[in-house]
């Protein structure tokens, strides 16, 4: 099976002022085929956003090796791990980040502006995403006049428009009511089986049900693997 | 890359616009040091423009030896009269001992009241050659300047300056018609052209009005008037005897000018015990008053140059805050695949948005200094006549001249202050932890 992304014996050490460390992630393995849609759960502290920003390259790993699409990714500098966040990966956030100044197009767009494609094609794309998302009416209006719910469209949106490898998600319906999650639980679900491999940390456990396995954390290491298809 | 430029542009400005309070203070801070610049060089400009116009019309070429009064106890002859000043004589040595003269052209000068049947005015009779005209670079508006033949003749025949003409013949053409001087009728064969006053250049050349003049041949004066003339009222035998009023001496070549001089200098020493006479070269004043100009334009570069630093400040202060403000912005875009370039170049788009918006509005305004200098002064003439009556003439009559150049300059600079004061902000932006930025509140 090819693999969307796989670490192998990750460690993150946050080194505070004292010099005292904090041991954030202690050896974490894991593989994450293409397709696969995978919950991360975990109490409070236990390393889930700190994997999802390594997974993100957003962060560098103190150790251990990253491969996202067949590429080590563990060794590369700034330029370049933004190069792979613009082309491979899409973020999508507990509190939607969307640029306050800037409409719902134009949030859409931002990748793409990144990549340095804002061709005409881009912009027929970004309205496509925006349909898909069910936003077509809406894309001229700015984040404040969004409800919360939308507001996370838009991000999905956003996350979806350079056609990325990966979706990572920290909590996305961590800030919406359980009738709003659902909806964006049914947005990720349909991205899912149009093949993307997602990738959600969350804290409830409906929400997480609606994956296809959940790896759970303790201490910075992992604690479990439950295929979430055996239990339904 | 260039519609991404625009897009850069664009979202700059949709950014800047959010907060215009903010955006406009740090674009006047910049705008007031482009406006300051231009004004400044533009008066700066004005004021050596005058002086070397007015050292340009004495000639580059010339040297001007006049005649001055010394201290009343130390003049050639005795009784109620003095004598000074220089001697027909003088001439003549200058042209016989002076290689590189080209010509030297001898002048008279008498304030007099002229006549035309009712009308009266003061004017400046000037005994001349025909040469004169040529080097005052003035022109004739009617008729013809004196010539060698008048010289020779020894015509009662006058050359009227514009401002005498208009006095004294308001209504008729002037030429042919007699003007009386004392007891001597003179017909008039020409009129010369208005020509503006330019203001004084200080040391021994005041400002010259020539259109109170009235020129006739220095022969004629000589022999109608001759050289002594009373100082005082009439009744009184108090007076003063000067041959010539003033040589024009013109060398063949700017180079020949200093050395003419001092042979000029050496000449008049031998025959003038006391110094009653003082020699002027144009050149040397025009080289001083560039000097000075100079000197002027630096001290205004620097002024310029610190108001645009205090300008640049102010950007840097309202572009640090609004880094800080966007950390959140910041951590957005880099998750987004934004590079740390990509970063410097959004918030340098920004200032130096601002800042060229401040410059432009600057170099606008710098347009409006001539008329508004102008205005200024009307107004104030009005309020208070007295103020600008007491400021020097060449304050009075400022014209000020933009400078090409400092409008150039001040518009780059600003852009530049721009990415100076930009840069270390945009770096500070740039430079942020993504993670650390997004967690931002
Ligand atoms: N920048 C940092 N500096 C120091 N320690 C950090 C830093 N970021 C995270 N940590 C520490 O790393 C550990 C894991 O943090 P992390 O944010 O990954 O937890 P989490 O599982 O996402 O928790 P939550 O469910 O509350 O979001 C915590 O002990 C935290 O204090
Ligand atoms: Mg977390």
């Amino acid at each position: 099976m090819k693999m969307a992304a796989r670490i192998i014996d990750v460690h993150k050490d946050y080194i505070l002022k004292g010099g005292i460390v904090v041991r954030a992630l202690r050896g974490i393995s894991i593989d994450f085929p293409e397709g696969d849609f995978v919950a991360i759960m975990g109490t409070s502290g236990s390393g889930k956003s700190t994997l999802l920003n390594l997974l993100g390259c957003l962060d560098r790993a103190t150790k251990g090796e990253y491969h996202l699409g067949g590429e080590d990714v563990s060794k590369l500098n700034d330029n370049e791990l933004s190069e792979i966040r613009s082309r491979y990966l899409g973020f999508v956030f507990q509190s939607y980040n969307l640029i306050a100044q800037l409409t719902v197009v134009e949030n859409i767009e931002l990748p793409l502006y990144y990549q340095g494609n804002i061709s005409r094609d881009a912009r027929e794309r970004c309205l496509e995403m925006a349909s898909m998302v069910g936003l077509s009416d809406r894309l001229d209006h700015r984040p404040y006049q969004l409800s919360g719910g939308q507001q996370q469209r838009v991000a999905i949106a956003r996350a979806l428009v350079n056609n990325p490898h990966v979706i990572l998600a920290d909590e996305p319906t961590g800030n919406l009511d359980s009738a709003t999650g659902e909806e964006i639980m049914q947005v990720l679900e349909a991205l899912n089986a149009a093949g993307k491999t997602i990738i959600m940390v969350t804290h409830e456990a409906d929400v997480a049900a609606r994956a296809h396995r959940t790896v759970r954390m303790r201490d910075g290491m992992l604690e479990t693997h439950t295929p979430t298809g055996a239990l339904n | 890359m260039s519609s991404r430029f625009w897009q850069t542009l664009r979202l700059g400005l949709k950014s800047l616009l959010l907060h215009k309070l903010r955006s406009g203070l740090a674009i006047l801070g910049i705008f007031i040091g482009v406006t300051a610049v231009i004004w400044l060089v533009a008066m700066g400009e004005g004021v050596s423009y005058q002086a070397q116009q007015q050292i340009k019309d004495l000639g580059a070429n010339n040297i001007i030896v006049r005649s001055i009064k010394p201290p009343s106890d130390a003049t050639r002859g005795g009784g109620f009269f003095m004598a000074y000043g220089l001697l027909r004589d003088d001439y003549d040595r200058m042209v016989a001992n002076i290689p590189t003269l080209l010509q030297a052209v001898p002048m008279r000068e008498i304030r007099k009241e002229a006549r035309y049947l009712d009308k009266v005015t003061d004017v400046r009779l000037v005994g001349c050659t025909a040469k004169y005209l040529e080097i005052n670079n003035l022109r004739m508006s009617r008729g013809r300047f004196l010539s060698d033949k008048d010289l020779e003749r020894a015509d009662n025949v006058a050359v009227i300056g514009d401002a005498a003409a208009k006095v004294l013949f308001p209504y008729e053409n002037p030429i042919g018609r007699f003007l009386q001087v004392e007891k001597e009728f003179y017909v008039i064969v020409g009129q010369t052209e208005d020509k503006t006053p330019s203001g004084g250049i200080g040391g021994s050349l005041a400002a010259q009005d020539y259109n109170l003049d009235v020129y006739i041949p220095l022969s004629t004066l000589r022999w109608r008037i001759g050289d002594m003339v009373a100082t005082s009222r009439a009744g009184s035998r108090e007076g003063e005897v000067v041959q010539l009023s003033q040589i024009t001496v013109t060398v063949h070549e700017l180079a020949e000018v200093d050395a003419t001089a001092d042979i000029i200098k050496t000449l008049l020493q031998k025959f003038h015990p006391v110094v009653d006479y003082a020699v002027t070269v144009p050149k040397e004043l025009l080289q001083q008053a560039q000097v000075l100009q100079m000197m002027f334009n630096l001290l205004l570069v620097l002024i310029a140059g610190i108001a645009l630093l205090v300008g640049g400040i102010g950007i840097m202060n309202i572009m640090l805050a609004t880094v800080t403000e966007r950390t959140r912005e910041i951590g957005i875009r880099r998750a987004l695949g934004a590079k740390q370039r990509d970063i410097v170049s959004q918030f340098l788009t920004e200032t130096v948005v601002l800042s060229a918006t401040g410059g432009l509005l600057g170099v606008f305004f710098g347009f409006l200094c001539h008329p508004a200098i102008v205005g200024t002064r009307a107004v104030m003439r009005q309020l208070f006549p007295d103020v600008i009556a007491s400021l020097p003439s060449n304050i009075q009559q400022l014209e000020p001249r933009i400078a090409p150049w400092s409008i150039i300059a001040a518009f780059l600079i600003s852009v530049g202050v721009g990415v100076v004061f930009g840069l270390y902000p945009a770096q500070r932006a740039a430079k942020m932890d993504p993670i650390e930025a997004l967690r931002h509140e």
